[in-house]
């Protein structure tokens, strides 16, 4: 049909790698990026006219998304109370840093969805804030916005992190 | 020197951060940098988290892609009617495929699309490929100088009209074919031989059953001792076709034989 096809495959470790960061662990990512490239094929007849294959991909996972997180499929029961202590164990903070790029997977988690998406765009794909508005369909402004935000949240959190002990979440 | 430029703004910082500053505001945003130690420590940490993130989430790269999620980067399986552009992308497709199993994806969405062994008839076409394609005197019962013969004899003996596919435009010519058992009943064998090359090696078989009950199947690729074996179920029929070659041979070949079989004998 065209060169585009093929491509498809290629996305896939980074749509993978984005979708763990949105969805935080495996099965769900993995669901995610399966949804979205069945969304790809089902408008396969629009790819000619896609000038960029990865704002275009992207900004279908991040529909699905937001759809999923309004409309879970499988519904969830949250262990623990409140933040979430049940599934996380507490170790001290002496770990270097492996321990601090975990501890930031938990401030991470508790970014808004808005502001983790621009931010993950941002950094794991190194994405043109341009193209980050293509993604999400906001304008650039917008963009700015949330990652500033997004930035200065996640400083606070990681600051607060600091001293005391530091909530290691299992990841599974 | 920074009082004459534009002042430097919060997408300044983002940008320097992010590298994505480029030519004069670049300088001029690290000479801000280099006075105001506040937006210096803001951007610092911008860049921190940008690595940590790579630093958790880069792994992922690296992990083999999940067969469901390879098999669903194609398009859904082929259908009569489905239209030929589908197909052609599968093709298309098939051809970056390295391991075993790369084929179209099964219309269920929750069934996994990929045997991880072949399927019983499929195992029984390469087998069968093995065992007649070294023969020199008889590699077919009946050869292709009588292929109506052949037809109306398989077509009799499988009670479903035969026929064989003609290959020529993809440099194949037939030799002839053979009756088989099957798991059940009796299976056709059509050989067809490379022009332009001798010995087994050049030779292709194509094998069909009426043992696979129906239930329309993606294409899939798989390998047994040494067979490339390219497969698929259609109709009352499942297709088998053997060879040494590789993986994008078989399947110029097998979509030549679906769309004849789609045609109709």
């Amino acid at each position: 049909m065209n060169p585009d096809d093929r491509q498809l495959l290629d996305w896939v470790p980074r749509l993978r790698r984005y979708a763990r960061a949105l969805a935080g662990n495996r099965e769900d990512a993995d669901d995610l990026v399966q949804d979205t490239l069945e969304r790809a094929w089902s408008r396969a007849s629009l790819w000619r006219g896609v000038a960029d294959m990865r704002a275009w991909l992207f900004g279908i996972m991040h529909n699905l998304h937001v759809d999923g997180v309004r409309r879970p499929r499988v519904p969830t029961v949250a262990l623990g109370d409140g933040e979430g202590e049940a599934d996380r164990v507490a170790v001290p903070p002496t770990q270097g840093e492996r321990l601090a790029v975990v501890d930031l997977q938990a401030a991470l988690d508790r970014l808004p969805l808005e502001q983790k998406e621009v931010l993950l765009l941002v950094a794991l794909e190194d994405m043109a804030y341009a193209e980050v508005a293509v993604a999400l369909g906001i304008p650039v402004g917008t963009v700015m916005s949330r990652l500033s935000r997004g930035r200065e949240r996640l400083r606070t959190l990681m600051q607060e992190g600091r001293p005391g002990p530091v909530h290691l979440k299992v990841v599974k | 020197m920074t009082n004459d430029s534009r002042p430097v703004t919060d997408t300044d910082l983002h940008a320097f951060a992010d590298g994505q500053l480029v030519g004069e505001r670049h300088g001029e945003v690290e000479a801000h940098l280099a006075t105001n130690p506040d937006d210096a420590r803001r951007v610092a940490a911008y860049a921190d988290q940008v690595r940590g993130l790579k630093a958790l989430f880069d792994p992922v790269l690296d992990e083999a892609v999940p067969r469901r999620l390879v098999s669903a980067t194609r398009p859904a399986p082929p259908r009569r009617g489905g239209g030929a552009w589908r197909i052609a992308a599968g093709f298309s497709l098939l051809l970056l495929g390295g391991a075993a199993g790369w084929g179209l994806r099964a219309q269920s969405a929750a069934a996994p699309t990929v045997a991880a062994t072949l399927p019983a008839f499929a195992e029984r076409a390469a087998v069968a490929h093995a065992v007649f394609v070294p023969e020199q005197r008889r590699p077919v019962e009946v050869d292709a100088a009588h292929e109506d013969q052949l037809v109306t004899w398989l077509s009799k003996r499988m009670n479903a009209p035969m026929k064989a596919p003609h290959l020529q435009s993809l440099g194949y010519t037939l030799e002839g074919g053979r009756l088989l058992p099957g798991g059940q009943g009796p299976v056709a064998q059509f050989m067809y031989r490379r022009v332009d090359a001798e010995g087994p090696g050049a030779r292709l078989t194509l094998y069909v059953t009426r043992e696979t009950g129906g239930q329309a199947t993606a294409f899939r690729f798989g390998r047994q001792g040494g067979v490339n074996v390219f497969y698929w179920v259609e109709g009352p029929f499942g297709y088998a076709i053997s060879a040494e070659a590789g993986q994008d041979e078989l399947a110029r070949v097998s979509e030549a034989v679906y769309r004849q079989a789609e045609r109709g004998p």
